[in-house]
């Protein structure tokens, strides 16, 4: 695989986590535009169903990693594995999606071997014949275009959403599996996993909800929150939050919208007083209709609002309470 | 428990940002600055491990000379002493060198435990405490919502996405970034201000660590900072509250069919 762009898929219990596709997807379209061979790897524990099922795509090949360690996640045998294997195969450049994971063993996988990480890229350009990440600075306020110094292998982790994994092109026929073998020294994993779990059961359910409104930063104090409850009774709306909010206890868990909390898709999100966090913006931004209010008219929040109001929420919500009760009264 | 705690100082979040004019970074006098907020929680926890099992906290801060405002605000809380590693090349993005500068005044003091914040609210990174664990050869664990510390060991609750939760388990000294909302932080009480003046913070350069500016490089070069290009068209509503909320209906029913 030298010189190969390598996509690591992310799998837990044997489900393939879909961001892998976006990044997939990218590895696709990079590969192209540097004619450099592109390669999928799949590591874990009897996944090679899901090999099978990345092998469609158009690849010069999809790299099998199984060991009775990669079970289970850890970030040291998670590194181990991969250090061998990119040793070996001497790739250029190394895609994986921005998940929790991700972010748990990247940046020692790349430290260990003197490379460097670019974590959290929205997208790329070609310049000068080389590769140009961009990335969000200051919570996706500004852009910053960043390269990689030094040699390769580089390693870029993609934002959920930036790549299109319907974009990805399937092959004519299904690629090579290739299996690796590695060998990881039960000694050296120092982390033990143990149960997952989730917290008190839900008592609401979010993702169905056909209005949402929710409160962020702005709203202040947890007193504040009565206002936003009056709009969402008035809507026949369901109250949501972002996390600092949830945080502070101001709505419970099972109410926090965002990658920690629920990803929803409603008809109608209103979000008050919220800047627009990337955490967040990946929870909602597939609603149907989005309404920001913010004071800040710079807020990322915008950059995905259908309608977008800058002023102060609690000038607007109340006007806009009664405006609602007066079209629904109609 | 010897407690190392990671703290950056970051513009606040109401600061107004506006790129300097060769588009190489922000405007910094433009700006005021405040403790990075999760670095602010994994202070706390550290505090409150203290509290519990005996030990000392020391919290640890790289930058130019305003970063000894988060290092008061942290000693006024409750950390014991500071060390301030002096770097000024500010803008600098990557998070390697920041990194490796902690690396070596944590081996000079040989800590039991590291915390960090899971990321930063600048940069956003989220690789600084996971390449500190790597460049001292500790175990770690990232978004951390609980922690037990016994017999040596760590019992820690990590975030997964969507929800989830793991437990994991590992032996010290080792390393974990510290997430958000794991704990109510506290105020700094009168006393404690004034104690805080007494106390010991070291300042430290690179050189004293014995590293050479070569060592320090990033791997990463940053080309230039812009305003994000709008990819959606947002349709703004503009006059007082009375006649936006009228407008904004009137758009929902007619235009958006979402009411």
């Amino acid at each position: 695989m030298s010189d190969a762009i390598l996509a690591v898929m992310e799998q837990q219990e044997g489900k393939l986590n879909r961001m892998s596709w976006e990044a997939l997807s990218a590895a696709q379209r990079i590969g192209k535009e540097l004619s450099k061979p592109v390669e999928a790897l799949v590591l874990g524990e009897g996944v090679r169903a899901i090999a099978d099922e990345v092998a469609a795509s158009k690849l010069s090949c999809v790299r099998l990693l199984e060991d009775p360690l990669l079970k289970e996640y850890t970030p040291d045998a998670y590194c181990l594995a991969l250090r061998e294997v990119i040793a070996a195969g001497k790739p250029y450049l190394v895609l994986l999606p921005h998940t929790y994971q991700v972010r748990d063993f990247a940046p020692k996988l790349a430290t260990g071997i003197e490379r460097s990480f670019l974590s959290d890229c929205i997208g790329y350009r070609m310049e000068n014949g080389s590769l140009v990440f961009t990335r969000q600075l200051f919570q996706g306020k500004m852009n910053a275009d960043v390269s990689f110094t030094g040699d390769p292998p580089y390693f870029v982790s993609v934002q959920a959403g930036s790549f299109q994994a319907d974009q990805l092109v399937r092959g004519e026929n299904p690629a090579a599996i290739e299996t690796a073998s590695v060998k990881i020294e039960s000694g050296k994993v120092r982390t033990q996993p143990l149960e997952k779990f989730q917290e008190a059961k839900r008592t609401v359910d979010l993702t169905q909800a056909e209005i949402i409104v929710a409160a962020g930063r702005g709203i202040k104090e947890q007193e504040n929150l009565a206002l936003i409850q009056k709009l969402a009774d008035a809507l026949g709306a369901e109250v949501g939050g972002s996390r600092p909010i949830c945080d502070n206890g101001w709505l419970p868990m099972d109410r926090q919208i965002g990658s920690s909390g629920q990803t929803v898709a409603p008809k109608l999100y209103l979000a008050l007083g919220i800047s627009g966090a990337i955490q967040h913006l990946v929870g909602m931004k597939g609603a149907r209709t989005i309404v920001a209010v913010n004071k800040d008219q710079n807020a990322p929040i915008f950059e995905v609002a259908d309608y977008g109001i800058v002023a102060n929420l609690f000038d607007v919500v109340p006007a806009l309470i009664e405006e609602i009760n007066k079209a629904k009264g109609q | 428990m010897k407690i190392m705690v990671c703290i950056k100082q970051v513009p606040s979040k109401d600061s107004t940002l506006r790129v300097t004019e060769d588009s190489t970074w922000i405007r910094e006098q433009d700006l005021s600055y405040e403790i990075n907020e999760p670095d602010a929680y994994a202070l706390e926890e550290a505090l409150r491990l203290k509290e519990k099992h005996g030990g000392e906290v020391v919290v640890c801060s790289v930058g130019p000379d305003r970063v000894q405002q988060v290092i008061r605000e942290a000693l006024a809380k409750g950390a014991d002493r500071a060390i301030h590693l002096v770097e000024d090349s500010g803008s600098r993005l990557d998070s390697y060198p920041a990194a490796r500068l902690m690396a070596e005044a944590a081996r000079q003091e040989g800590f039991d435990l590291i915390c960090t914040g899971l990321q930063s609210d600048d940069f956003g990174f989220a690789q600084t405490g996971v390449v500190l664990a790597e460049l001292l050869g500790v175990p770690h664990a990232t978004i951390i919502m609980e922690v037990q510390a016994e017999d040596g060991r760590l019992k820690v609750k990590r975030e997964l996405e969507g929800g989830w939760f793991q437990w994991v388990q590992m032996p010290l000294p080792a390393l974990l970034t510290i997430q958000s909302g794991i704990n109510k932080l506290r105020y700094a009480t009168l006393k404690g201000i004034k104690q805080a003046k007494s106390k010991e913070t070291r300042r430290v350069k690179a050189a004293e660590l014995g590293l050479k500016a070569e060592e320090l490089a990033g791997r990463q070069k940053l080309h230039r900072v812009y305003v994000p290009v709008k990819t959606k068209q947002t349709e703004f509503i503009d006059g007082p509250p009375r006649e936006v909320a009228a407008k904004l209906v009137e758009k929902l029913k007619q235009d958006a069919r979402v009411l």
